[in-house]
């Protein structure tokens, strides 16, 4: 269990995390999750002893991380893949990681196998693909049969099979009881792989929920009903008090609502309707709007897009002037 | 124990040490060379002069020991080595003390080698170990070998990168403890008590002046040869103290 409390640190005037608190729990996979420059790698320093906090604490299963013995036994970590010497062999890296914290050299072999990285185990590590590296990283990581896990946007230029082969991997250690603490800044990524997030923007904490709460309270849910008749429907809808937005195709878009309320509602006016579909907000719309004020280097492309997300709901290509445009944003 | 294992896996799986000091050996060994082939009856081949390549070894080495940290931070390995071990104030000591150690041996073997080719050359009483100066002359350079890296491995905890460390200890070792006697008045006063020239007023007090810019230095030194060591030392040790505090002080 990893738990941080009250974690503030500061490089020079900015603020890189404030007041951060948050906990990563055994047997889950904890997803860490921030735009760029959000504080995340900080945060993961800072878990590991490397960065001094200016205030507040992270303990590990209790401790700090300073006062354990031999630590790669408690925890490992793959904060960054390339922090290798280049012309060292693969082995000679685990070997020496291995050697500081009496791990036997049998385990360093085992861990190279269990990432596949056996018959290049000898070769210079410099000469290692992204991929190649990031499988030595973890095989680092995995060296002390750790409790507690790390790991620094582990998928980071990663092709697909590597993508779902760490995925899957992270899904086995925390199956196994391990706490699994994983960053990083793709929302897709993490709905995937994570079961918890810690939600972070400029070094704030957003949220701490599960993933399916973050996604079902922040995601914008909605549905889409299409009606040879919608101007019946759109008058009966507005009756029942509800928002109705228009959608592509002339189709009717309602916020906030299950398909059952709409079905309902059209079979007691006698609507005809050719679709009912329920739309799940993209997390990315979600995660924007909360993160929004707390991106700290936005594209000019990004701006506009958050502007009109803020002024239009998506997918409101002209309004009409009898639909309410209120936006749905800012739970 | 451990850790000196850790850094000795550390500093042998990587090929700059190799280099640095065959480097070290070929550059000294080939001045020694040069100098006592070129001897004569003005300037005889003594046992000073088959160490006139010392300091350029010396460098070499210095080098290889501020490498052996500033590489760490340059790839970012000391942040594994901190992951690791984040007693860092024992991590970094049991550097030193390896890469201090295995510089004192490569000093040894230099020195030797040095003082062994050049009495193949020009074999005589003046090549012969005989006086406890001799001895120190060749003997000496393990210990000024050795805490000359303390102070390189000093300076590369401190400055964290290799080209700046690299230049620091050479302009420093190379001019700075030359040029320095140019201040008026007080300048040679400062030149006596700069730590190189105090080790090298250990290895070559009381030897007869010759060729090859080797021999006694030209000031009169205020310290013993002994004294100058321990001079040395204490500079080498004080640095490495403040490296240290540093390293724990800052993020890694």
């Amino acid at each position: 269990m990893i738990e941080a409390v009250g974690l503030t640190k500061r490089y020079g005037r900015t603020l890189a995390v404030d007041d951060l608190s948050f906990v990563a729990k055994a047997g889950r996979v904890t997803g860490f999750l921030g735009p760029n420059g959000a504080g995340k790698s900080t945060t993961m320093r800072m878990i590991l002893g490397l960065d001094r906090p200016d205030a507040g604490q992270v303990r590990i299963d209790g401790k700090n991380y300073r006062s354990l013995n031999r630590p790669l036994r408690t925890v490992g970590a793959l904060l960054d893949a390339k922090w290798v010497h280049p012309n060292r062999s693969a082995r000679a890296h685990l070997l020496w990681l291995a050697r500081s914290n009496g791990i036997s050299a049998k385990r360093v072999d085992e861990v190279l196998g269990q990432v596949g990285l056996s018959a290049v185990a000898g070769r210079r590590a410099g000469g290692f693909s992204l991929g190649m590296s990031q499988r030595l990283g973890i095989a680092a990581a995995l060296l002390g049969d750790p409790s507690v896990l790390l790991f620094d946007e582990p998928v980071n230029g990663l092709d697909p099979e590597g993508i779902l082969w760490i995925r899957e991997f992270m899904h086995t250690l925390a199956a196994e009881g391990r706490t699994v603490f994983v960053s990083s800044h793709l929302l897709s990524e993490m709905s995937l792989t994570a079961q918890e997030l810690v939600v972070v923007g400029k070094g704030r904490l957003i949220a701490q929920a599960s993933t399916a709460d973050f996604i079902a309270q922040a995601g914008d849910n909605a549905v889409r009903v299409r009606s040879p008749q919608a101007d019946t429907l759109r008058l009966a809808l507005l009756d029942q008090g509800l928002d109705v937005q228009p959608g592509e195709d002339g189709a009717l878009v309602i916020p906030g609502v299950s398909t059952d309320q709409v079905g309902d509602i059209a079979g007691a006016n006698g609507v005809v309707l050719h679709e009912l579909s329920s739309q799940n907000g993209s997390l990315e719309q979600a995660f924007m709007r909360l993160t929004g004020d707390s991106v700290e280097f936005r594209t000019d492309t990004a701006k506009a897009l958050l502007a009109a997300e803020q002024t239009a709901p998506p997918g409101a290509g002209v309004p009409a002037p009898d639909v309410n445009l209120t936006t749905t944003a800012g739970k | 124990m451990t850790l000196l294992a850790v850094e000795r896996i550390k500093l042998f799986t990587t090929r700059s040490p190799w280099w640095c000091m065959v480097l070290a050996l070929v550059l000294t060994v080939g001045l020694s060379v040069l100098v006592t082939t070129n001897a004569n009856e003005n300037f005889p081949a003594t046992v000073a002069t088959s160490q006139a390549g010392g300091q350029l070894g010396l460098v070499v080495i210095m080098v290889m020991a501020a490498l052996a940290v500033t590489t760490e931070y340059r790839f970012g390995t000391i942040k594994a080595s901190f992951q690791a071990v984040p007693n860092r104030t024992a991590l970094l000591t049991a550097k030193t003390v390896l890469v201090g150690v295995v510089a004192a041996l490569v000093g040894e073997i230099i020195a030797f080698v040095s003082w062994a080719v050049a009495y193949l050359i020009k074999p005589g009483p003046l090549m012969a170990l005989t006086t406890g100066q001799d001895w120190r002359n060749v003997a000496g350079t393990g210990l000024v070998y050795g805490f000359a890296a303390v102070i390189a491995l000093a300076v590369g905890i401190l400055v964290r990168q290799t080209a700046g460390a690299v230049a620091i200890l050479l302009v420093y070792s190379l001019l700075v403890e030359n040029l320095v006697a140019l201040i008026p008045k007080i300048g040679t006063k400062i030149q006596e008590w700069m730590p190189f020239n105090m080790a090298n007023n250990f290895l070559s007090a009381g030897a007869p002046p010759s060729a090859g810019g080797a021999g006694s230095p030209t000031t009169h030194m205020p310290l013993s040869p002994w004294g100058s060591m321990a001079y040395f030392v204490g500079i080498a040790i004080v640095l490495l103290g403040i490296a240290l505090v540093s390293a724990n002080r800052r993020d890694a």
